[in-house]
């Protein structure tokens, strides 16, 4: 199989952009105040991601400085990553309904 | 199969699991669901990025071994650090956690522009431009969500107010916009100092831009540096040829975009005031002439009349999760449900520290979720109520904010009980609220006040009911 990864660059990447913009204005837009704060820790914790880029940094660094600074971007990724997953979590676990009354929704 | 096709895989079913968990995330019943697939997708994209090893630059093969060992190190210290403090993390300080994993999110996406810039091989100019773009916007999103967290954590206290700050902040902004132009100008080609005083710039910039912001504007700060790290995440992503990363960060960046003007619009402020002004600055003009006086009562009468209303509803605020009274209060209302009262929570948008804030921390208590109204789902309820309990809150419930023109938090949509029946506020002394503004609900004729710590009144209240039904 010959396969390439493709070049995500120019008009492809402005499609990206835009789609996932849009996405996000979406996604936002009609959530109830009572998630706001679940939900701004959500986020954070996706763009946890930003660990995947530190640790291809990493691997390809090629001198002492790059190492350090990617050491250090992979430390700070793997903390943006873990600690948004945990708070919110333990944010969400408890949101419950009560059992008597019927629940709204 | 090669390499790559797995890569861009695992990265394509990551980004449909981000953008599908944020989806249930934003209903309360599937949100736990949302988290959950998410955090599956992290997981998948990080492993695959170990493939990663297979196919590295020529120059960076014979350190292959030690960056493998380096990443592993640094990405079990950064998980282990994170996953212990927000398993320990107290619900009310739930926001200047925040504040720091993004900040954290930040300073890698920073990161990943200095190696980026420091060994620039030609990409293109676009490419440049973004990782330099990314790298400033993602030092400033640091060192101002680090900044964010140490005022919230009570850390630092003073609030940086000097004239000429503006102009000041406005051009090292200036300066740091010329050095990009100049760093894509010359093609990235530039000594490694300039990098260097660039990304100390943007830092000190960072520092600077948030100094002056006070306490109560804190939350919507944050969730700018959390749509700022989600763009410079997009940005590096974007250098790197990564979709999960362009994804990712574009729809985080846009959706923290949309929060930061939510919040904004609940606490009836614009995003350039939160930014460009000063909360207490006008605080002082506008002489109030409120009539009548305080009345206190007694915890426990209070917690009798409550007993044989009909309908309370509790305003509750952040004094109230300050004094960890939220567990008290619960056990109350379920002792006020079982006598027939009809118990519901009306929360203020800004309630607690942030949107949503508030919820959680009533969440945390056992408190259900269709119990807990928003502001203008309940507004219409208090004229029916018999009595409306005021825990903890203050600017929140201050009628003025309707009708006095002359106050800073006129315009301010707030929660209308005055117009219940029985007013009833737990309050610790006479202070006045976070805006430093009198609260003529307090001066009102159907109002009367209980001082004291908001745990011990509601020991108080429990006491009371309970003496009564065993008599």
């Amino acid at each position: 199989m010959d396969y390439q990864s493709m070049l995500l660059t120019g008009f492809v990447a402005l499609y990206i952009f835009m789609l996932a913009a849009f996405a996000g204005f979406e996604i936002i837009g009609r959530v109830p105040a009572i998630l706001h704060t679940p939900l701004m820790s959500g986020s954070n914790f996706i763009h946890g991601i930003v660990v995947v880029g530190a640790l291809w940094a990493l691997l390809n660094a090629s001198n002492l400085t790059q190492q350090i600074i990617g050491f250090i971007g992979v430390l700070l990724g793997a903390g943006n990553a873990a600690g948004g997953y945990v708070v919110t979590e333990r944010m969400l676990e408890m949101f419950k309904p009560s059992t008597n009354t019927k629940s709204k929704e | 199969m090669q390499v790559a096709f797995i890569i861009d895989s695992s990265y394509f079913i990551a980004a449909f699991l981000f953008i599908y968990g944020l989806k249930q995330m934003s209903s309360p019943r599937s949100a736990r669901a949302g988290i959950v697939l998410a955090g599956v997708g992290m997981v998948i994209a990080v492993l695959a990025s170990f493939l990663y090893s297979l196919d590295v630059r020529p120059e960076a093969k014979p350190m292959l071994q030690t960056n493998m060992l380096l990443a592993l190190v640094a990405l079990s210290l950064g998980l282990g650090w994170a996953w212990w403090s927000g398993k320990k993390v107290a619900m009310t300080a739930m926001p200047q956690m925040v504040a720091l994993y993004n900040g954290m999110g930040g300073g890698a996406a920073a990161a990943i522009a200095a190696i980026e810039l420091s060994g620039y091989q030609t990409h293109g100019s676009i490419s440049l431009l973004l990782a330099v773009l990314g790298g400033l916007i993602g030092a400033v999103s640091l060192s101002g969500s680090l900044i964010a967290w140490a005022k919230l954590d009570g850390r630092i206290n003073k609030t940086l107010r000097m004239t000429g700050l503006q102009l000041i902040n406005g051009s090292l902004l200036l300066v740091l916009g010329g050095v990009a132009i100049y760093i894509v100008w010359q093609g990235g080609q530039v000594s490694q100092w300039l990098f260097l005083a660039f990304f100390a710039m943007a830092l000190l910039y960072g520092v600077m831009m948030t100094m002056p912001i006070g306490g109560a504007d804190m939350p919507v700060v944050i969730s700018l540096y959390n749509a700022f790290t989600g763009l410079a995440v997009g940005f590096e992503g974007y250098v790197l040829n990564n979709p999960a990363l362009m994804i990712a960060g574009m729809v985080v960046g846009s959706a923290g975009t949309m929060l930061t003007l939510l919040m904004a619009k609940a606490m009836n402020r614009s995003v350039r005031n939160v930014l460009f002004s000063n909360f207490g600055a006008a605080a002082d003009d506008g002489e109030q002439n409120i009539s009548g006086s305080q009345k206190p009562i007694e915890a426990s009468d209070a917690a009798i009349n409550m007993r044989y209303a009909g309908k309370v509803i509790i305003a509750p605020g952040y004094g109230l999760a300050v004094a960890q009274a939220q567990h008290k209060l619960f056990e109350f209302v379920e002792l006020l449900q079982a006598a027939g009262v009809e118990v519901k929570f009306a929360i203020h948008p800004v309630a607690g520290r942030m949107p949503g804030h508030m919820n959680v921390l009533l969440a945390e208590a056992g408190v259900p979720y269709d119990l807990i109204f928003d502001m203008e789902e309940i507004n219409s309820e208090f004229k029916e109520a018999d009595v409306a309990i005021v825990i903890g809150a203050n600017d929140t419930v201050n009628p003025s904010a309707r009708t006095n023109k002359s106050s800073p938090i006129y315009g301010m949509p707030v929660l209308n009980v005055d117009q219940a029946r029985q007013v009833y506020v737990i309050k610790r002394g006479q202070g006045k609220g976070y805006s430093g503004v009198e609260n003529e609900l307090f001066f009102a004729d159907n109002c009367q006040l209980i001082y004291g710590d908001a745990q011990k009144v509601l020991a108080a209240m429990l006491q009371a009911v309970k003496n009564l039904e065993s008599s």
